[in-house]
């Protein structure tokens, strides 16, 4: 099924490319091979070891192993200007640009041309490569006052001034309204037309299935498959990226659920540039099961575990914690309230360099018997966090040690430890194993399962879709802020589940929030 | 041409024992800098070693100087150590000094017939008040609307400066002074009592050392001091510990504010018993404290031991003034080539270097 | 009161040619994002050090040179310090000062009193030099002055006019796109920092080589501290930074006079201090930011972080 084309007519060949990081491996001898005047779609989920592969072609990565040649010949990348110079850009998923500055400013900057400002020469030319090219910007606007549709533009006018042949981007999309991402789509079809090669980093079957002549699918760091965008199907895609590994039995026993301890109903929130990141949301979890979020990772989860936790504000909808409305509640009245919270970003609920103690009275220090008064009581403070260390299996010399000294897997046993000796009702646990070897992931695994045996109910967000269809009584993927299904994990079909993740595919809203029809 | 890179790369764990060898040999860096500088400027580095220290440390004179010396810098130092843990950037300790000192004279303007042991306590709380309001100033303007507390702090220094200037040169210049800018004396009920024979104003002495152990306390048993802690060393956390990073900012600026202002007040009614222009209150104690705090890695205890070494340098610089007829700013030489170093060294432990050529 | 307006702007002019000096450098260390509180101790050193090998040498441009190398190796320190070891930049200028105070004594000790040898005399233009009171008043300064004038249009027009300007600017508002574009930040920060530094010698070599002319330990005052206050003040643009300097520096040489006028010399020195908070509380705001205020990456270090 793979497209075979002789190497040396290919633009860009990379091949048996190995990309290690300490604890780990990035590209595991991926390849990629891209025609002149191509649309090339580069799909997979998170730690597909996309990015990590472009990076390698733009410098900005040395890898351990393998080769590039470009145009035919075998090169060597050191930085981005090397890559530069062969005619190579890369445009980023954050752009770049200096915002008080004007589009010119910005194109500009770097080039070693003149000591003066070129500025004719070079508006002239920036509009030159507007008109060809359909990147429609005004030269002297600053970029502050551009949309991110426009900003785009001038990333993409930065790479096209330098002369570069070929450009890569990643996920270019995920910035951009759908009025925006289609008029983007549009533009790299005219400068394919023009002899431009590109190369997209996406995890939305819809943009590949849209606008690539060619895609491969990358998995675990290598590459899967290389097909002609038109000869295949979703469906087939879909699999390819999410992979039919057996999954990881877990021994889960059948819990009766409770109550609904957690209602979202209707939630709007925004991200931090004001763009919609969670689309009207609902979702309920009950007492003693674990309900998966699985999705690629950028697709609304931090801004959702954020407005559960209290740590982002809500544009509208609604959150019911045990009959409660919280919507509007601080943080300090959650944790009050019995939630737990294992965020994404574990450092944002842990002080690194202090103790593991301190780190362990961080939800409960103002209250007794930790708190007392306007003093901590230190001796609670030992036996409290002895008993943690003692009960979790917490590896460490003792409570005084700082915490960021512990492995990661420890460390996030503290967390979890921390969270869970509260009896917490509600549990929001988000990529709970990130960065963690098998034997931490289990020990993670089973501490959650435990606390679904107590009755708690457990909101799990994970990129990492075997570990959400392990865990997981019921499971939901999100996609661009919206849930695109909801079934229970027994009945899930992995086909329809890379659909969804890659938007391809969403469930009709019913009634019942269990198993819906596949669309 | 290609220049030498030095290359930063995280440490991936530290021996237990590196923060305090990498203080020494910083330390001893440090004085081996300043003698390669002495030994520049013709002079025998260790004739003015030996006269520095034992200026301040070699004779009772000097230690009593030396003490003397320590009473405002622990106080300033130990409230910049607050503020520091609480990552509030209070550069401005000299001009809360100053603004102590303001209004403590004030006070004993105000209330000259009280007894002492009314008028003195009143007089202290107008220090600490006139500090803590002065402190206030950068801290509102960096809670409310994000800007920077460093150069708003330094700015207020300049304009406590010049409101001192204002006071002993204007409306309260004493009127037996013959036409020098100080004030009157103060009413002997508002003079500190001083150790027979020296300079040591002891109750301020005795009061810097019990609150640089209530600022510890507070600091390393309370629910205020964690909630401190917490926010300086990671502020994401604080927020999702549900913390008020307003009041803490606030509160810490403040205090490191009313303690500088009780050095000012300690100054002016225990050394010169009036005020005077600026610099002949403080010697830029305020900026000496930081370095105070810094060097005791920021523990309030630790700064009692810092400020008298410091203390020690600042009557040594005076000593050489004598003996090796050099400027008594001299030492300022140790001040900022001992913070290059400290700091410096901070890094070591976080931090390797790789050079790459 | 027209000749105490002119004897005014003659004296302020002088006045505030080390403030601009120091502001001008300020200015371009402070686009490029880094913060430099060394400035009054790498002042002094230059008025030191200029007066120093001026004595010795007999020759005032000499003086000035001296003065430029030191504050420049001075604020090498500080670019090592702040930018390739990435220390807490305020504190590291601060130890800069201090070192610069504390060497300044010692190494001046020995000039004390003695009147300089090699003076900077005042510069006739033909022409101008004779006008009946303009020529008094704008025509009859040193060479220095005038070459910080003249420097005014340059660095404005380098800053914002050529690619130069451009680098700088964005090295100071997002490192990282420059980075990303192959501008080696590094480097950047680092001869905007010297650049700084040098400028710094240069205006306090103004005080000792001909404003004074003479040594006298600490006479910059506080000039260093005025420096940093007026690069906020003058918005970081060289243009306002000359309307600043001589405004300042006015103040600072007029208080006396003024105080007949019932206007306290103490007050007026406030001011400066007192507009620099007003001017970064104005532009504090999320709107303003865009418009006028700090370079974005100002007193924040940057790494190429690897993932």
């Amino acid at each position: 099924m793979t497209s075979a084309l002789p190497a040396d007519q290919a633009t860009v060949v990379l091949r048996g490319i190995v990309k290690r990081f300490p604890g780990v491996t990035a590209n595991d001898g991926a390849n990629l091979e891209v025609q002149k005047g191509e649309i090339h779609a580069l799909l997979g989920e998170n730690g597909a070891g996309k990015t990590s592969l472009m990076n390698v072609l733009y410098g900005i990565y040395h890898p351990e192993e393998g080769e590039i040649r470009v145009n035919g010949r075998h090169v060597t990348i050191h930085s981005p200007q090397d890559a530069i110079r062969l005619g190579i850009g890369m445009i980023h998923q954050q752009f770049r640009l200096v915002q008080t500055h004007s589009v010119i400013e910005n194109i500009i900057l770097g080039l070693k041309e003149s000591f003066f400002l070129p500025e004719k020469a070079a508006r002239a030319r920036i509009l030159e490569l507007a008109e060809k090219y359909g990147l429609k910007v005004d030269p002297d606007a600053r970029i502050w006052q551009l949309s991110a549709g426009e900003q785009q533009r001038v990333e993409i006018l930065k790479a096209l001034y330098r002369g570069v042949k070929i450009l890569i981007m990643d996920e270019p999309t995920s910035m951009l309204t759908p009025g925006e991402a289609m008029e983007l789509l549009h533009i790299l079809r005219r400068m394919t037309a023009e002899g431009l090669t590109v190369i997209f980093i996406t995890h939305k079957l819809e943009e590949v299935v849209e606008v690539s002549d060619r895609v491969t699918v990358m998995r675990q760091g290598k590459s899967i498959a290389t097909l002609e965008t038109a000869q295949t199907t979703q469906s087939e895609l879909a699999q390819l990226m999410v992979g039919r590994d057996v999954l990881f039995h877990l021994d889960k026993k059948a819990v009766e659920t409770g109550a609904e301890v957690l209602k979202v109903e209707g939630l709007n929130v925004l991200s931090d540039k004001g763009l919609p990141a969670v689309v009207n949301l609902s979702l309920e979890v009950r007492a003693g099961e674990i309900f998966g979020i699985a999705g690629v990772s950028g697709n609304g989860q931090r801004e959702l575990e954020e407005a559960i936790s209290g740590l982002r504000p809500v544009s509208s909808g609604r959150i019911v914690v045990n009959g409660q409305d919280i919507t509007l509640s601080p943080p300090r009245a959650r944790i009050e309230r019995g939630i737990g919270f294992v965020p994404g970003e574990r450092w944002m609920a842990l002080i690194p360099s202090m103790s593991i103690a301190d780190n362990m009275i961080l939800k409960n220090y103002s209250r007794p018997p930790i708190g007392n008064g306007p003093f901590i009581d230190r001796q609670a403070v030992a036996t409290y966090t002895d008993g943690l260390i003692r009960e979790y299996a917490i590896s460490t010399p003792d409570r005084h040690t700082p915490i960021k000294r512990l492995s990661g897997g420890n460390i996030q046993r503290a967390l979890l430890a921390r969270e869970i000796s509260e009896k917490p009702s509600l549990l929001i646990v988000a990529q709970p194993t990130s960065g963690l070897d098998v034997g931490a992931t289990e020990t993670i695994w089973n501490l959650l399962l435990e606390e679904r045996a107590r009755g708690a109910a457990v909101l799990l967000i994970s990129d990492d879709l075997k570990e959400a269809l392990s865990l997981s009584d019921r499971l939901a993927v999100i996609f661009e802020g919206q849930i695109m299904g909801q079934f229970a994990a027994r009945e899930a079909s992995l086909e329809q589940i890379g659909l969804m993740m890659a938007g391809a595919l969403r469930q009709p809203v019913s009634n019942e929030t269990s198993a819906g029809e596949p669309a | 041409m290609k220049l030498p890179r030095i290359r930063i790369e995280k440490r991936l764990s530290s021996p237990r024992w590196l923060p305090a060898a990498s203080l020494l040999v910083s330390l001893a860096l440090a004085m081996l800098s300043i003698a390669i500088i002495f030994a520049a400027l013709g002079v025998d580095p260790l004739v003015a070693f030996q006269r520095i220290f034992r200026g301040g440390f070699g004779s009772v004179y000097g230690l009593q100087e030396t003490i003397t010396k320590t009473i405002p810098l622990i106080l300033a130092g130990v409230g910049l150590t607050l503020a520091f843990k609480g990552r509030m950037y209070n550069i401005g300790a000299e001009g809360q000094l100053l603004i102590g000192a303001i209004f403590a004279t004030g006070v004993s303007r105000l209330f000259p017939d009280w007894p002492a042991f009314l008028l003195l306590p009143a007089m202290f709380l107008g220090g600490f008040v006139g500090g803590a309001l002065w402190a206030a100033i950068p801290a509102v303007l960096k809670t409310r609307f994000r800007v920077d507390e460093v150069l708003t702090s330094l700015m207020l220094v300049y304009v406590a400066n010049e409101a001192v200037k204002f006071l002993v040169y204007g409306p309260w210049r004493g009127s037996d002074t013959r036409g020098f800018p100080i004030t009157d004396e103060f009413p002997a009920a508002a003079h500190i009592p001083t150790l027979l024979g020296t300079r040591i104003h002891y109750p301020t002495l005795l009061l810097a050392i019990l609150l640089a152990i209530l600022i510890y306390l507070l600091l390393t048993r309370t629910k205020l001091g964690y909630e401190i802690r917490v926010t300086g060393e990671n502020p994401d956390a604080s927020r999702y510990a549900g913390m008020d990073y307003q009041k803490i900012a606030l509160l810490v600026m403040i205090i490191s504010g009313g303690l500088a202002g009780l050095a000012g007040m300690g100054e002016v009614a225990g050394i010169h018993f009036r005020l005077r222009p600026p610099e002949a209150i403080s010697p830029g104690y305020g900026f000496t404290a930081i370095i105070v705090a810094w060097l005791a890695r920021l523990n309030p205890l630790a700064a009692i031991l810092t400020a008298f070494l410091l203390g020690g340098l600042l009557v040594g610089g005076d000593a050489i003034q004598i003996a090796l007829n050099l400027p008594a700013a001299t030492v300022q030489i140790f001040n900022g080539v001992i913070l290059l170093f400290v700091i410096a060294s901070e890094l070591f432990n976080q931090y390797k270097l790789r050079l790459e050529v | 009161m027209l000749e105490f307006i002119l004897a005014a702007i003659r004296a302020a002019i002088p006045a505030g040619t080390p403030l601009l000096y120091g502001t001008l450098g300020e200015v371009y260390a402070e686009r490029s994002g880094v913060l430099n509180l060394g400035v009054e101790g790498m002042m002094i050193m230059g008025a030191v050090s200029g007066f120093a090998v001026a004595q010795t040498t007999g020759s005032a441009g000499l003086g000035i040179l001296a003065a430029a190398v030191v504050g420049g190796l001075l604020a090498l320190i500080h670019a090592f310090a702040s930018i390739t070891l990435r220390v807490n930049q305020v504190v590291s200028g601060l130890a800069l000062t201090m070192l610069g105070l504390g060497m300044s004594g010692m190494i001046g000790k020995r000039f004390v009193g003695q009147p300089l040898a090699a003076r900077l005399q005042p510069i006739y233009i033909p022409g101008l030099s004779d006008l009946p009171i303009l020529g008094e008043l704008l025509f009859k300064f040193d060479i220095m002055v005038y070459i910080s004038i003249l420097l005014v249009p340059v660095l404005w027009f380098v800053l914002y006019k050529t690619r130069l300007g451009v680098t700088l600017r964005s090295v100071g508002e997002n490192p990282s796109a420059a980075d990303a574009l192959g501008v080696d930040v590094t480097f950047v920060r680092y001869a905007a920092v010297i650049f700084g530094g040098m400028m710094a010698g240069i205006g306090g070599s103004y005080l000792s080589i001909s404003y004074a002319p003479a040594w006298i330990e600490g006479m910059t005052a506080g000039a260093g501290w005025i420096v940093v206050a007026l690069t906020i003040f003058a918005i970081w643009d060289p243009a306002r930074a000359l309307l600043g300097a001589y405004l300042f520096g006015g103040v600072r040489v007029l208080q006396f006079r003024l105080q007949p006028l019932g206007i306290s010399p103490n007050l007026l020195n406030m001011l400066p201090f007192l507009l620099t908070i007003l001017v970064l509380w104005l532009s504090s705001g999320q709107a303003a930011r865009r418009h006028i205020g700090a370079p974005a990456a100002l007193m924040t270090a940057y790494s190429r972080e690897e993932r």
